[in-house]
């Protein structure tokens, strides 16, 4: 268990210990092959860290192992100072209303509309909401994630991948979370789209005082939005800081990733939209 | 509960109303205070924040909300608080999370009218999908090359090979309950002998491919739909549109050859196992013995019994084929749509085996093969 106040968590307290994930020598097995080995990572109470690594090192994997979908091998995850790997299901129970998750496609329930997939984890943890306040509630978590009105009472089939992944993240938000994955949110999104969801992600972070964990393929939203990043390669978290700390690193991949031809378009758009102190709509949108 | 939350209103003299609000405004605390504070009638001027420990979006939500209808302002907040009323303000609409529902009167009528239109154009499309898989044989005719060997014969084992077990034994304890349920009325007149030619003509002629074919259509059929509904819903047979490849080739046609072939084998097998059923019982309780009881088989059905049979299998297969594959290809928009269509594949199938069953015993008795 983490020190201080994370030992007993109230559920109308905010969790208030520095490290709201903390992971310790994690490993991670299918069949033969070793996805992490001995894989370790500290989660700053309030930060976006951003988590980047090639195709197949294992990123969803470790998102999936901290909240608890993937039963790791060995190692330990804390999420908010409670265990989640010696936990029984029952006890992270009082973990898993204070965290939203954005699967990559989304994962909206199909057959039920936007507003009632939003509606569904606040109906299951909290019974007593009268259903104004739920219709309420879903109505302008819909609205704050930057979907259209009418996008409410539409069904997911009915909207656009882009509409898709914002309905995906009015639900993660449903619960009012104090922690936030997501998992590739701006991959298939267009330059603009893309954009937007950043700039969101950094309101809803300033706004509700979010920790966010983020899987991205994205440099431009690394640049962004991101206060730290980690770089997952070998089995392992190789690095993590910010860009300048981790630009100073001599790691092959490091180096190939920020300092290759998107890296390096990323980069120039930032400090140009940085510098100019123009707002960043008006930039051209490199890299993607 | 004093650590949930919870207001006051406070009013002295002439002073505004106050309305004070304490405790954690949480989406966890606040489903009990909200019906409350959704009650109050007094007209609040202020709403005071200060005494709230904890807030969030909803608890900003509601305190905006609040303020919106009593024409109130807010006092106490703190930073974080303001910054959340903020971020919520100005994020309302009027959309229902649920869609729309018309009233009765309209949505009755309405019913009807859409499965009327749903009928015909089902019509519609079963025309145009049997044409497509016309086409399709055509063109696999012209170019045998075309022809999925590989996926054809895993169909065939999925349909045919996988199936013996259960049909096996659903055909066996079908023959005992002819056998036996025949042998007590026959026996009424000491003609028990003819519960050979009972079970041996009803079995090759009827049951065998009747049976057969419903446990095809609950089987097979019903995983026809659902798998090709999936494909479709995962973009799949579009995939295989765009790279040259006919759905109806590579998906339908190797899943139909499979039923009409494997449908004789299985119905005929299937009439083997009756008989053996019914010279099971036969042996146990009429004093049959086992292998008279085969032997006789031999002469008292006739061969054109095996030919209704074998004529009317394939075709059963082909239907129930058809309908799977055509309910999967309708498939649309979420995966209710696939049990919706799975479940229809499996009754129109059955259904239509059993219409066709009857046709074709009036054929038969008509052409003398009575």
């Amino acid at each position: 268990m983490s020190e201080g106040e994370g030992q007993q968590l109230d559920a109308f307290k905010r969790y208030r210990g520095d490290f709201p994930i903390v992971v310790e020598g994690l490993v991670n097995r299918f069949g033969s092959q070793t996805v992490h080995e001995n894989l370790s990572l500290k989660v700053r109470r309030g930060e976006i860290i951003g988590v980047v690594g090639g195709s197949g090192t294992g990123k969803s994997v470790l998102m999936r192992s901290i909240i608890g979908l993937q039963r790791p091998a060995e190692g330990h995850i804390e999420v908010f100072g409670r265990s989640i790997t010696d936990a029984a299901p029952d006890e992270v129970l009082g973990v898993r209303n204070r965290w939203g998750v954005l699967f990559q496609g989304g994962a909206l329930f199909s057959t039920l509309t936007v507003g009632e997939n939003v509606a569904v984890p606040l109906k299951q943890f909290y019974p007593e909401i009268s259903e104004e306040l739920l219709v309420e509630i879903a109505r302008y978590k819909v609205v704050l994630s930057g979907l259209p009105e009418d996008a409410v009472s539409k069904y997911p089939s009915e909207l656009s991948g882009g509409m898709k992944k914002r309905a995906g993240l009015a639900r993660a938000l449903a619960l009012d979370p104090e922690l936030l994955f997501l998992d590739e949110p701006t991959a298939g999104l267009d330059p603009i789209g893309a954009d937007k969801f950043d700039r969101l992600t950094r309101e809803l972070k300033q706004a509700l005082g979010l920790t966010v964990f983020l899987i991205t393929h994205d440099l431009d939203t690394l640049y962004a939005i991101c206060d730290r990043v980690a770089v997952l390669a070998d089995q392992q978290v190789i690095a993590v800081g910010t860009i300048p700390e981790l630009l100073a690193t001599d790691h092959p991949w490091i180096q190939e990733y920020f300092n290759g031809p998107r890296g390096r378009a990323a980069q120039s758009s930032q400090a140009r939209s940085d510098g100019g102190g123009k707002s960043v709509d008006n930039q051209p949108v490199g890299g993607a | 509960m004093s650590s949930g939350a919870h207001f006051t209103i406070e009013q002295d003299g002439d002073s505004p109303v106050r309305l004070r609000l304490s405790g954690p405004y949480l989406v966890s605390s606040i489903g009990l205070v909200d019906r409350e504070l959704r009650r109050i009638e007094a007209s609040v001027a202020i709403i005071d924040l200060s005494g709230v420990t904890e807030i969030d979006t909803v608890g900003a939500w509601t305190a905006s909300q609040l303020a919106l209808r009593h024409d109130a302002r807010i006092e106490g907040a703190d930073s974080r608080a303001l910054r959340l009323i903020k971020a919520v303000t100005f994020h309302d609409t009027d959309e229902d999370i649920e869609p729309e529902r018309p009233s009765i009167l309209f949505r009755v009528p309405g019913g009807v009218g859409k499965l009327v239109g749903n009928f015909g154009s089902g019509i519609v499309g079963l025309v145009s999908f049997i044409g497509e898989i016309i086409l399709g044989f055509g063109s696999v005719i012209r170019h045998p090359g075309r022809l999925r060997v590989k996926a054809l014969v895993h169909q065939l084992e999925l349909v045919g090979v996988s199936a013996l077990g259960i049909i096996g034994l659903m055909s066996f304890l079908i023959g005992i309950v002819v056998a036996q349920q025949g042998a007590v009325q026959l026996q009424q007149f000491g003609a028990e002998i003819y519960t050979i030619n009972l079970t041996g003509r009803l079995t090759l002629r009827e049951l065998g491919v009747l049976m057969t074919a419903i446990m095809v259509a609950g089987r097979s059929g019903s995983a026809f739909a659902a798998q090709i509904g999936t494909m479709k819903l995962t973009e799949e047979v579009d995939a295989m549109r765009t790279i040259g490849i006919s759905p109806i080739e590579a998906l339908v046609i190797p899943r139909i050859l499979a039923a009409i072939i494997m449908m004789p084998l299985l119905g005929f097998y299937s009439a083997c196992m009756g008989i053996i059923g019914g010279a099971f019982i036969a042996d146990l309780t009429l004093d049959i013995p086992f292998f008279i009881f085969l032997s006789r088989i031999q002469e008292v059905v006739p061969l054109y019994d095996l030919y209704v049979g074998l004529v009317k299998a394939p075709v059963f297969g082909m239907i129930v084929a058809i309908a799977g594959c055509y309910q999967g290809m309708r498939v649309e928009g979420n995966s209710e749509q696939v049990g919706l269509r799975t479940t229809k594949a499996v009754v129109q199938a059955i259904f239509m085996v059993i219409v066709l069953d009857a046709f074709f015993a009036v054929f038969f008795t008509e052409i003398g093969w009575a």
